[in-house]
């Protein structure tokens, strides 16, 4: 793409013509606030995402990176929706990191949230110069065309021209403006709320899809990097004598820690790097270093101390969190019964398949980077800090993810891969083992939380105490960030699906110890799991239904506004769990041994229940059946939202059963996936999924909001069969797996 | 050291430590990058290939163990693992797709052994081979399906 005439920066949207006999369709996007760190709203940036060529072909563009989530397919078919395009015609292409493509950052699960309507404005933008163009070959008016799988109709002759052929008159065309833009009605969508398969289905069926390990370029090296077992610890010396005599290896060096400025950036964590001419060597060479480290502030510390530490704070009192209303204290005197339990969830990782990798390219006064990011802007601006680079002459390529979950939000690894090849100045591909991934990962923080309810004497739910304490994501950005911040307990602490007549949240201190990230779901695995068997246990003691109570507590039908253009609507939080109770045939009578348990939880402005069937036979667990129904609004792609709520089920599954990161003075225990262990097909359960009709509401999250039921609905299971009450994750530390 | 193997019907002579896992050979000197790197102790099964039609974690077996030997990579092609993809394609099987190619070639193994495998043996076959995404069901589901195109073909 070359030669981008710029014009009217105020028009809403643009058009940008192009040398090569196409047309390219711009527009200024509003980028998006960040949802968990409020900023100042940024700024209209022109944008290219349509560019269609006289043979018809349309190339589309996704600015969001692909790791699985489907949102290549997904904002692609936004676009072809309105433009009328032939779905045969679209291809799909990853936009580099640029600010121009407004915000890219791959997280949250807000792409389609964010992205749909602009999307949805390109293509039908493209649909009406095309229908110009044809009305004008015919002489009439343009109201007198229509466009229809990548053909424009003429409606009274039905004469039909192919949108190939109305590249040149179309490229020649005004721009319209944004308020002449009409977009299609919900029951005229071709494309949205239908079923589409990926559109990279047959390069991932042949191997042919790059992800950034697959990243191959001319001269290119392998580097392994050694970092010191405990966080931020530093290189006192190395003796790389055995480790250079490794056939294939060619230069070992030592890299200095980068440590990000306050309030953003991941910076790197240094060691000693090996570069090689293949992977192999540099991974063997790696292991025959000997390096002598300073361990620093994190040498001592022991996870499960730390565990025990955080749930003895969270018994005492916290500091008050705001939200909180009425007297708990006074409704646990006039109380029935109160009712107490602590929760534990441990420290995880994210171990996407693909592990952490990029390739980088540093020349003088410019780099070029391949990687599979997240987050490629940020990556963008961190290479311009460190590296003293101006942002234009930095090319982000994102390339496939081989799984992202959080990890790759964080650009520690393309770092690390600037930082060599500016060293060896040469091409250079930095690749984590898998031990590496599990042991310097940016961790999703282990939580305690004590809860306490009181019941009436009719069994009402009278009040609701609930103290938590996590080390804090903030801590990577700001030292010293010891508690919970607010957007964190925002994500279902302070914001359950509850109305309760006294609710009182506290926060307890929690030091950070290892560098602290987000991970699928995010704080919502902590919530939800609270919440959810706390609910689970107060229905117990009440002598209530678990639904019943669920429903109970949800309360009256209202709107919660918060600071977002999505009200919690506590109506379809109930529709949602009475159409999985249905579905799930809640109150059947269950085998012998099986136990049935359910979790609702509201997040990313979607909402979810899920009802879970568990075997529990000679204290093995096996989950049998898991029920999910999911209100997400427009439901853009069902085929898609069908498979991230199967991938929630499954990656929720390994977190309860296996997930757990510990540390003994400083070092993560975890090597691979023998000690960090995953869901497998033999584990696999039934899963059945239901996404509610609400194609007249605007679309909300999907790739993240089945994940946090999970947990809480399989131990509610487990109580359900046994009796006995699981508080703390994972659950193989039970002995139940 | 000089070895030679053939991979998707095509003769290779790479040079290399005789020592170097298959894996490593075929993504960084043979270039073929299908076949993913996971976690390198044979736990994940993204890098399995079939060398002389056995399944096998290409990460954990050294170059000089397959001198001579035949590689099916998820670049090649056979009759079942054309089925298989098919499936895969029907069923919609992938999320980020990094370990579909192990899976494929998993399950062309195991369509190789037992010719119509229960949900049973599915399981057990195919419980090597680790999906982060959660696939798993849909796998499984795949698997029937390419037994009944093959079939129909039939």
């Amino acid at each position: 793409m070359s030669k981008i005439k710029k014009i009217n920066r105020r028009d809403f949207v643009k058009l940008f013509g192009l040398a090569s006999g196409g047309i390219i369709l711009g527009c200024a996007v509003s980028s998006d606030k960040k949802d968990f760190i409020p900023k100042i709203a940024g700024t209209f940036q022109p944008n290219l995402f349509v560019q269609i060529t006289k043979d018809g072909l349309v190339t589309l563009i996704s600015s969001r990176s692909e790791m699985g989530q489907g949102i290549k397919t997904s904002l692609a078919s936004a676009i072809a929706d309105e433009l009328e395009a032939d779905w045969k015609y679209i291809k799909v292409d990853q936009a580099i990191g640029h600010e121009k493509y407004g915000n890219q950052n791959t997280d949250g699960s807000r792409s389609v949230r964010t992205r749909l309507e602009p999307m949805r404005k390109m293509g039908a933008l493209a649909k009406m110069m095309l229908i110009t163009a044809a009305s004008k070959k015919w002489n009439i008016a343009a109201n007198e065309c229509y466009a229809e799988n990548h053909f424009i109709i003429n409606k009274s002759t039905k004469e039909k021209i192919f949108f190939g052929d109305l590249v040149e008159s179309a490229a020649a065309l005004e721009i319209p403006s944004e308020k002449d833009i009409q977009l299609k009605k919900v029951e005229d969508f071709k494309f949205i709320g239908k079923k589409l398969k990926s559109v990279d289905l047959e390069a991932f069926t042949t191997g042919k899809a790059t992800y950034g390990i697959d990243v191959r370029i001319p001269g290119l090296k392998f580097a392994a990097i050694a970092r010191c077992p405990v966080t931020f610890g530093t290189v006192k010396s190395f003796d790389k004598s055995k480790a250079e005599k490794v056939a294939g290896v060619s230069e070992i060096i030592a890299l200095e820690r980068l440590k990000p400025p306050t309030g953003k950036f991941f910076g790197m964590l240094g060691g000693v790097a090996v570069i090689a001419n293949n992977t192999w060597s540099a991974f063997q060479a790696k292991l025959d270093l000997k390096i002598e480290w300073n361990y620093g502030k994190n040498e001592h510390f022991n996870s499960e101390e730390f565990k025990k530490t955080i749930t003895q704070r969270v018994q005492e009192k916290g500091k008050l969190v705001p939200g909180s209303y009425g007297n708990v204290n006074a409704a646990f005197k006039s109380a029935e019964q109160t009712i107490e339990a602590t929760y534990n969830v441990p420290f995880l990782v994210h171990a996407p398949m693909e592990v952490p990798n990029a390739t980088a390219w540093f020349q003088k006064d410019k780099i070029e980077v391949w990687a599979p990011v997240q987050d490629p802007q940020t990556a963008r601006s961190e290479l311009a800090h460190f590296f003293e680079i101006p942002i234009e002459n930095i090319t982000i390529n994102v390339t496939f993810l081989g799984g992202g979950f959080g990890r790759k939000s964080k650009s520690d690894f393309v770092v690390e891969a600037v930082a060599i090849s500016k060293k060896i100045n040469a091409p250079v591909q930095v690749v984590w083992s898998r031990e590496d991934d599990v042991q310097h990962s940016f961790y999703h923080a282990a939580s305690a939380q004590y809860l306490k309810g009181g019941v009436d004497k009719n069994g009402k739910i009278t009040g609701w105490l609930q103290r938590v304490g996590f080390p804090s994501i903030v801590s990577s950005f700001k030292p010293l960030s010891d508690y919970a911040s607010g957007f964190e307990l925002g994500q279902g602490f302070t914001n359950n699906p509850y109305l309760l007549d006294n609710f009182r949240l506290e926060n307890v201190k929690a030091e950070a110890n290892l560098r602290i990230g987000w991970l699928r779901s995010v704080v919502h695995i902590h919530s939800a799991f609270g919440n959810n068997c706390f609910v689970d246990e107060l229905a117990f003691a009440s002598k209530k239904d678990p639904i019943k109570l669920h429903l109970e507590l949800i309360g009256k039908d209202r709107l919660v506004k918060g600071k977002s253009d999505f009200p919690y609507d506590a109506a379809r939080m109930k529709t949602v769990l009475k159409e999985t109770a249905k579905m799930a045939n809640w109150g059947k009578s269950l085998p012998e041994n099986h136990g049935i348990g359910v979790a609702i939880h509201y997040s990313f402005y979607s909402y979810v229940a899920t009802i879970v069937e568990v075997s529990v036979k000679s204290k093995k667990v096996k989950v049998e059946n898991i029920w999910t129904s999911i209100d997400c609004g427009l439901a853009l792609n069902k085929d898609n939202i069908k498979n991230q709520l199967e991938g929630a089920a499954i990656f929720g599954m390994s977190l309860a059963l296996f997930g757990k990161i510990s540390t003994e003075n400083g070092a993560v225990q975890q090597n691979n996936f023998y000690d960090y262990q995953m869901t497998r097909m033999k584990d696999a359960p039934n899963i059945h999924v239901n996404i509610l009709d609400k194609m007249q509401e605007p679309p909300t999250g999907v790739g993240e909001p089945g994940v946090p039921v999970i947990a809480p609905a399989i131990c509610n299971a487990i109580f359900n069969a046994t009796g006995k009450r699981y508080r703390s994750l994972p659950l193989i530390d039970e002995g139940l797996v | 050291m000089k070895i030679n193997i053939t991979i998707n019907n095509k003769a290779y002579e790479i040079v290399a430590e005789k020592e170097m896992p298959l894996l490593w050979a075929i993504r960084d000197f043979v270039g073929l990058t299908g076949t993913k790197f996971g976690c390198g102790v044979a736990q994940c099964g993204a890098c399995s290939v079939l060398v002389n039609g056995k399944l096998t974690k290409s990460c954990s077996i050294s170059l000089e163990e397959v001198i001579d030997k035949e590689i099916l990579t998820i670049e090649g092609t056979s009759k079942n693992l054309e089925y298989l993809r098919k499936a895969w394609d029907d069923g919609n099987v992938p999320q980020c797709g990094y370990c579909q190619s192990g899976q494929l070639i998993a399950a062309t193994a195991l369509l190789n052994t037992i010719e119509k495998p229960t949900d049973k043996d599915i399981d057990t076959f195919m419980s090597a081979n680790i999906c982060r995404c959660g696939t798993y069901t849909r796998i499984r589901k795949a698997i029937h399906k390419a037994v009944s195109l093959k079939n129909e073909a039939i």
